[in-house]
């Protein structure tokens, strides 16, 4: 479903992704870890138009997305979330998945000025399907108020509602559960697994070890912008470049402590 | 219940017939010229609004396409170029050119926001001020700093908005019929104003505001609707143009100086940005207000003997007053939109919001 091929970043001297190459399966739940500064945002970025790629290429369902506009990768159906959220604080919860319904709206500035048969009902329809999701993502009657103020776990899932409102086949999460408390965090696992049967493939970034176990198909490892591990949530538990990574190779560990 | 609104908007309409025969009676018919300036400013003020209210953009130079609509007017309705179109054919045309110069104007600042895009934008309006001022030689397109003069008094029809005319048994002066002509534009820019902010383009712009990069990862072209804001915006302003210079019959550069689009700014800011009451109020309010102080100048020498202090100095001084006043007391606007009033009033709207939940519990 979504190919990323032998994908480069480099912010001047520095590389942030090096010759990355993964896979992501229609209706599966892929896990993407590694250390902080692995290049996953990074990598998230590079495949949702708001930064172009160096080298390499990205594609969705057949069709390229590396160096397109934003908007044009949400309207072939790949959405995202932010890391530290990036809600519109000053509008509401409603309006906020409103916006998110904007791709697949079509009212213009005429439509909007005579408000004729056609715009009233589309309208309509942004407001119906905004609702849906506001109770799909668990957020029943929090429609009204700003999104800047509501509970941290509830910005998180009205994120997540706003980007289901562009429709997509494949939805990118960065840190979806960052800084909740197990509940919460549980919570989030079941809003994944109920988005999965609904269809929709998802693309994880997180550092909850325990729920990328629990619920990613597979997992890709990130180590300093490369690709150091692919596969089930077991083998790459049992993978020594991974351990390496994250604790420490045993020559390191053993010549280097201080 | 539900017959209240109608009744205030029957008082209402009938307050706004009446208003300029009020204000002849009370205070005298220069009086009814300032209430048809007021007009002029509110669409210039919901123009800028659509820019800097709506979408986030500010918008120092606004001011170039309020002179692009009335020098459109100037040359096809003035022995300028011995060009005579009728009113409504022309100012469609200004409103069209001063739109098409927004986006022209705009797509070079797609890239800038904030201080930046001010600091932009403030350049073009001084270039098209500076060129308005300078494109008399080797061809004479805009006459310089002398203006264009003997513009063409409307008519629509058979009907001449020149000197004082009949109207239904009533003897009119011009500055009334202007002021029924500027109050039904004024309420059809009310109207297209209140209907694109509460549309799917009006969210758009909201979420162009709040956060662009959010915004385009939704799905929302940002370069498109940040055009289309300038494009609106530019629009309004080319058409207020147009009837500026139909209604004074001669323009030239001054009026359209960087002070102007400060002023139209400072409308916006004063009544509550974003807010289209608040940016009407701010409009009739910096118009009318100046005016009144002329009275200081009379009252001193009636006095005194001798003025003292010059009304017009004093203005500056009471209008910088007033917005240092108003950025203390009331930062988001005399009569700010529900939304900014929580944008800066920021923990006031915890407290608030568990009062609405406590209210939804009971429910």
């Amino acid at each position: 479903m979504l190919e990323v091929n032998a994908v480069s970043k480099r912010f001047g001297g520095v590389t942030a992704l090096e010759d990355v190459t993964l896979a992501v399966n229609k209706g599966e739940i892929y896990g993407l870890i590694g250390p902080n500064g692995a290049g996953k945002t990074t990598l998230f970025n590079c495949m949702t138009g708001l930064y172009s790629v160096t080298s390499g290429e990205i594609r969705l369902e057949g069709h390229p997305l590396h160096n397109r506009k934003p908007h044009e990768i949400v309207a072939r159906g790949f959405a995202r979330t932010f890391q530290n959220i990036r809600l519109f604080a000053n509008m509401t919860a409603l309006e906020n998945i409103m916006v998110g319904r904007h791709t697949r709206t079509r009212a213009g500035v005429l439509g909007a000025v005579l408000r004729c048969e056609r715009t009233r009902a589309e309208e309509r329809a942004i407001r119906e399907r905004a609702r849906e999701l506001l109770d799909f993502a668990g957020l029943h009657g929090k429609g009204r108020f700003l999104a800047g103020h509501l509970p941290y776990g509830d910005q998180r899932r009205l994120e997540i509602a706003r980007a289901l409102a562009t429709d997509p086949h494949l939805l990118a999460l960065d840190e979806p559960v960052a800084g909740m408390n197990p509940t919460e965090r549980r919570q989030m696992g079941e809003l994944f697994r109920r988005l999965r049967d609904a269809g929709i493939t998802l693309l994880l970034i997180e550092h909850d070890v325990k729920l990328v176990m629990d619920v990613c198909d597979r997992v890709a490892v990130l180590d300093y912008g490369r690709k150091i591990a692919e596969g089930t949530p077991e083998q790459v538990q049992r993978d020594p470049a991974v351990i390496a990574a994250y604790l420490g190779a045993e020559t390191r560990a053993a010549g280097a402590a201080p | 219940m539900r017959r209240k609104p109608q009744i205030a908007f029957f008082w209402l309409s009938v307050l706004l017939v009446a208003l300029p025969f009020l204000t002849g009676a009370a205070l005298g018919n220069s009086w009814v010229r300032v209430l048809d300036f007021a007009l002029l400013y509110v669409m210039l003020a919901l123009g800028l609004n659509i820019v800097v209210g709506y979408a986030g953009l500010l918008d120092l130079g606004y001011v170039a396409f309020y002179a692009l609509g009335a020098y459109l007017y100037a040359w096809l309705a003035s022995p300028h170029f011995g060009v005579h179109l009728p009113f409504w054919a022309v100012l469609p045309l200004g409103a069209a050119l001063a739109g098409l110069f927004g986006v022209l104007l705009g797509a070079p600042t797609l890239r800038l926001r904030g201080d930046y895009l001010a600091i932009v934008t403030l350049g073009f309006g001084e270039i098209i001020r500076i060129f308005m001022n300078n494109l008399n030689a080797p061809v004479n397109i805009t006459n310089g700093p002398q203006g264009i003069n003997l513009i063409d008094p409307v008519a629509l029809g058979g009907f001449r908005f020149a000197g004082t005319q009949q109207v239904l048994g009533v003897s009119l002066p011009s500055t009334y019929l202007f002021y029924y002509l500027f109050l039904a534009f004024t309420l059809a820019a009310i109207f297209i104003a209140m209907r694109l902010q509460d549309s799917r383009i009006g969210r758009a712009w909201a979420a162009l505001r709040e956060d662009e990069v959010a915004a385009a990862a939704m799905g929302v072209n940002t370069r498109n609707l940040k055009l289309l804001a300038f494009a609106m915006g530019a629009t309004f302003g080319g058409l207020a143009g147009g009837l500026f210079a139909a209604f004074q019959g001669f323009i030239s550069p001054e009026s359209f100086n960087l002070w102007e689009s400060i002023l139209i700014l400072c409308m916006i800011v004063l009544g509550g940005m974003g807010h289209i009451p608040g940016v009407i109020l701010g409009a009739v309010l910096l118009t009318v207000l100046p005016e009144a102080l002329r009275y200081i100048g009379d009252w001193q020498r009636h006095a005194f003997g001798h003025v003292y202090v010059d009304p017009s100095d004093l203005r500056m001084l009471l209008f910088g007053l007033a917005l240092v006043l108003m950025m203390v007391y009331r930062p988001a606007g005399l009569i700010p939109s529900r939304q900014r009033k929580r944008e800066f009033a920021a923990e006031d709207g915890v407290a608030e919001q568990e009062q609405a939940s406590l209210y939804d519990a009971r429910g």
